[in-house]
């Protein structure tokens, strides 16, 4: 088991550091939007109950049916994490954990990576295997479904996750069937893999009504992507450079 | 036919056989536990682990809500 002690122990490790690094990057980046976006939901929540009668209100209460998850995520029912320092410390175990994760996902590629090649994946190449981890979970879902703030009203939850999921594993498929197997026909089925969730298009709404502005929305979507960059490169290359580090030590001493 | 490629991998490229098997499942199993822990903070539609994860969730373009 020393490679599964290997690439866990790597994983752990480069998780923290990036976790804690990316958190910092949130709290300038992405976290003052999302708040500021809070405002406008609660306001909407608010005016729906007081005067449900009148127009605007009414609208919104149309959308939040199609949004069922209103009343639940933000009801007095379940616990949530108390504003400032508490809701910070649960976003940044949860970033420490979504690291963790996805170093997890790399890691086991590069032990395969270096078994196949005798080599040791250099944090270079780790960077790239980075840099693809963002084409395919930053990238390829974000273009059908962007990045949301919170009042925004969306596609039900589920469809959407089937087809976040879809948009990772053909852009995954894709990209492994165009670096890996070099031969033409591969290359095509390749790109064709890359579209093919476009073609079949996100889950959405016909028509959205909500009081967060467009330029919070854009705004969002930049810090978003930007922030995922540094995170997905990260942990490319520090996953790969600690993975090499543990494997040859646990080879050296089998 | 995947199991034959592996085979000839292994004769090729390790002096050991069985450790590339080993290599490979231990890093299927350390794959699907990445997995499960992104899924679960990332995509659980429990309400507490929503709540807890829910900046995360709506920094990493998740979809949420």
């Amino acid at each position: 088991m020393s490679t599964f002690r290997s690439i866990v122990f790597s994983s752990v490790i480069a998780g923290f550091i990036v976790g804690l690094i990316v958190t910092v990057a949130q709290q300038f980046g992405t976290v003052p939007l999302i708040l500021k976006a809070e405002v406008f939901e609660k306001a909407a929540e608010t005016h729906q109950h007081d005067a449900a009668a009148a127009p605007q209100a009414a609208a919104a209460g149309h959308d939040h049916a199609g949004h069922s998850h209103a009343d639940h995520d933000h009801g007095a029912e379940a616990w949530e994490p108390r504003e400032g320092l508490e809701r910070n410390a649960y976003t940044a175990a949860a970033n420490v954990l979504t690291a963790i994760g996805f170093a997890l996902l790399l890691a086991g590629f590069f032990a395969v990576r270096s078994g196949a090649t005798g080599e040791s994946v250099s944090w270079h190449e780790g960077l790239m295997w980075g840099l693809a981890g963002f084409a395919v979970f930053t990238i390829a879902p974000g273009l059908g479904l962007p990045p949301e703030l919170p009042g925004v009203p969306a596609a039900p939850l589920l469809s959407r996750q089937i087809w976040w999921l879809t948009a990772v594993l053909a852009t995954a498929a894709g990209l492994a069937l165009i670096v890996f197997r070099r031969s033409v026909p591969a290359a095509i089925a390749g790109v064709i893999l890359l579209i093919l969730p476009h073609l079949i298009g996100a889950p959405e709404l016909e028509h959205v009504e909500t009081n967060v502005p467009s330029s919070l929305s854009h705004q969002f979507m930049v810090a978003v992507t930007m922030t995922s960059l540094v995170f997905w490169s990260l942990l490319g290359a520090l996953t790969s450079a600690i993975f090499a580090h543990f494997d040859r030590r646990a080879e050296m001493s089998a | 036919m995947s199991q034959s490629q592996l085979t000839n991998a292994q004769v090729t490229h390790l002096p050991v056989a069985s450790g590339q098997v080993g290599r490979l499942s231990q890093a299927l199993m350390a794959m699907v536990l990445g997995v499960f822990i992104v899924g679960v903070v990332g995509f659980s539609h429990i309400d507490v682990i929503h709540n807890a994860a829910h900046d995360v969730r709506h920094s990493n373009a998740f979809p949420c809500h």
